[in-house]
């Protein structure tokens, strides 16, 4: 150990220990350390608690996003109507042929299936919701043309992919119109695209501020113990030793703040359940929001545990170097 | 053991507080440095323990040139050196038990390996008892002597005291005076820099006088 005196070393390697012993004393030093940095928390809770609390509050906005977010991407799954295209064909096809053509189509991979509505009971069931009976009685022929609603596979339902069966399906000799309702789904896709891009651009955000938060505390308490730090440095502490306690301060910080982000989180997604499920209501669906799962939530609290450290680390690396003992 | 060839100091600022200075401790070997107020006593103390950087000349410890020692390196050098102040720089909020283990959990003892190490050390200064006392609950001299305790407590090969008698009554002065040559005679090597020219002229060991940044005598005190 001794950089100027061999003998020391030979000397003092009789009451020195051995490699093994140093490695369970490194490990059990560091459990110490852990220990004691979270009675220094302990002893000053509230200067602590703001910090955790803004790292956890930070972290809760975006998981609160991703929640919105990843629910409102299994709504749109299962939204099917969303690409629905309808197929007019031309009046001069026998049911013969309509029903070949049906057939067809639902061969397709791009299709998942195909349901006809012939030209009778469509007028059947105009005549019945309209009340425009007896108008309709005085028709000498249906004006309405078979109708065939095509949903596309799970691959074809974007907004892109729906254009391009579109205008496949309108190349067909059989169909004389094809339509879909592409508007309001070009609106929801973009609308999540949104929400996505804003929790990313948010959380990134709101990360870079945790750090910074959590970096000035570690910065106040380092300068607070600037004294002390000096006095280890004179001593014969290295930097690393005298930053890991720091360091540990940070990790502490976000052990907590990720259970605030927890528990901020679950609050903020049942306030907005209850919001979700009242609308649900409105459209006769049943649907409410799923929050964070187990992995989520683990990858929340290791996400809190981080920037605690980047924090810890950054105002560690420049401030404890910075003190010279004089 | 200490060695210092053609060493000069130059403050930022452009005060010159070391002006070449040579002079050779050899080990085992205790010395008084001494001078006026602003002679540079403390300077040429912190150019040995790497607190400041000569602006000429080189100084070397058992051999080895100070300026090839790497920023990283200064915590290992400082080690072999122990180090008391005027001010004896006691951590308030610790126990005495945990101040003086200080440079043992920074080479990695255990507390329970350390205990025995302070216990002895504290003993040697006469503070055996005080293990659970905090710093301000103590006396000026004791304070000192804590200081001591925490300096030698890894039994370095080196020694460095700046005024460690500055504010102590002569008795006491003479008690810690009689600290240093103990560990010397169990082959530590001391530097005491001191401005009780009362003191050292009764003691009658090796001195070095510093006057305005200039070594103006080795050898012993004239008064
Ligand atoms: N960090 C510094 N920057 C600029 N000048 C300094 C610095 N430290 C010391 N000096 C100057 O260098 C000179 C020598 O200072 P030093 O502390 O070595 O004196 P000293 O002999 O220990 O004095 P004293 O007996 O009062 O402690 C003084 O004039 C002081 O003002
Ligand atoms: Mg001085």
């Amino acid at each position: 150990m001794s950089l100027l005196f061999r003998s020391r070393n030979q000397g003092a390697q009789q009451v020195k220990i051995s490699a093994f012993r140093r490695f369970v004393m490194f490990w059990l030093h560091n459990a110490q350390q852990a220990l004691g940095s979270l009675g220094e928390l302990v002893r000053y809770p509230f200067a602590s608690l703001m910090t955790m609390a803004v790292l956890g509050l930070s972290l809760t906005l975006p998981a609160t996003l991703y929640v919105v977010v990843k629910n409102t991407d299994s709504v749109g799954a299962n939204w099917q109507q969303a690409a629905e295209i309808s197929l007019f064909l031309r009046h001069d096809l026998s049911a013969q042929e309509v029903a070949t053509f049906s057939k067809r189509l639902s061969l397709s991979v791009a299709i998942e299936n195909v349901t006809w509505i012939d030209r009778d009971s469509g007028l059947a069931q105009f005549r019945e919701a309209s009340g425009f009976g007896d108008a309709l009685n005085s028709l000498s022929e249906n004006p309405l043309p078979d109708l065939l609603l095509v949903t596309p596979a799970a691959t074809h339902r974007g907004p892109l992919a729906a254009q391009q069966l579109l205008a496949s399906l309108q190349q067909e000799r059989e169909v004389d119109e094809a339509r879909l309702d592409l508007a309001w789904l070009e609106k929801f896709e973009a609308l999540i695209q949104l929400l996505r891009d804003g929790f990313l651009a948010l959380a990134l955000l709101l990360c870079i501020s945790a750090i910074l938060i959590v970096g000035n505390t570690i910065r106040l308490n380092i300068s607070s113990k600037r004294d002390e730090i000096m006095v280890m440095k004179l001593v014969g502490a290295t930097d690393s030793y005298i930053q890991r306690p720091f360091m540990y301060t940070g990790v502490w910080y976000g052990i907590v703040g990720g259970v605030i982000a927890w528990l901020a989180t679950a609050v903020l997604i049942w306030w907005l359940d209850g919001a979700v499920r009242e609308l649900s209501q409105l459209y006769a669906s049943q649907f409410s929001l799923q929050g964070l799962n187990f992995n989520e939530m683990m990858v929340l609290w290791l996400l809190a545990i981080g920037l605690g450290l980047i924090g810890s680390y950054l105002a560690v690396r420049k401030h404890v170097t910075a003190i010279e003992p004089h | 053991m200490i060695k210092f060839e053609q060493v000069s100091k130059t403050y930022a600022g452009g005060f010159q507080a070391l002006n070449q200075v040579s002079f050779h401790v050899e080990p085992a070997e205790m010395v008084f440095l001494t001078g006026h107020s602003g002679a540079g006593k403390s300077t040429l103390l912190k150019l040995i323990s790497i607190m400041e950087r000569p602006t000429a000349g080189r100084v070397m410890i058992n051999g080895h040139d100070l300026r090839k020692i790497g920023r990283r390196e200064i915590p290992y050098v400082r080690r072999d050196i122990g180090m008391i102040f005027q001010d004896h720089r006691l951590l308030l909020d610790k126990t005495i038990l945990d101040n003086v283990a200080l440079p043992l959990l920074i080479e990695g003892y255990s507390m329970q390996e350390a205990r025995k190490r302070v216990s002895a050390a504290l003993e040697k200064v006469g503070l055996g008892d005080k293990l659970r006392h905090y710093p301000m609950m103590l006396s000026g001299g004791e304070q000192q002597r804590v200081g001591i305790a925490r300096a030698i407590v890894n039994k370095p090969p080196l020694l460095l005291a700046d005024e460690p008698t500055g504010n102590l009554d002569p008795k006491l002065s003479l008690e810690i005076i009689r600290l240093f040559e103990d560990f010397n005679r169990h082959g530590t090597s001391v530097l005491i820099a001191t401005h009780d020219l009362g003191l050292i002229s009764r003691l009658r060991y090796r001195t070095l006088s510093l006057k305005d940044g200039r070594m103006i005598n080795d050898g012993l005190a004239e008064d």
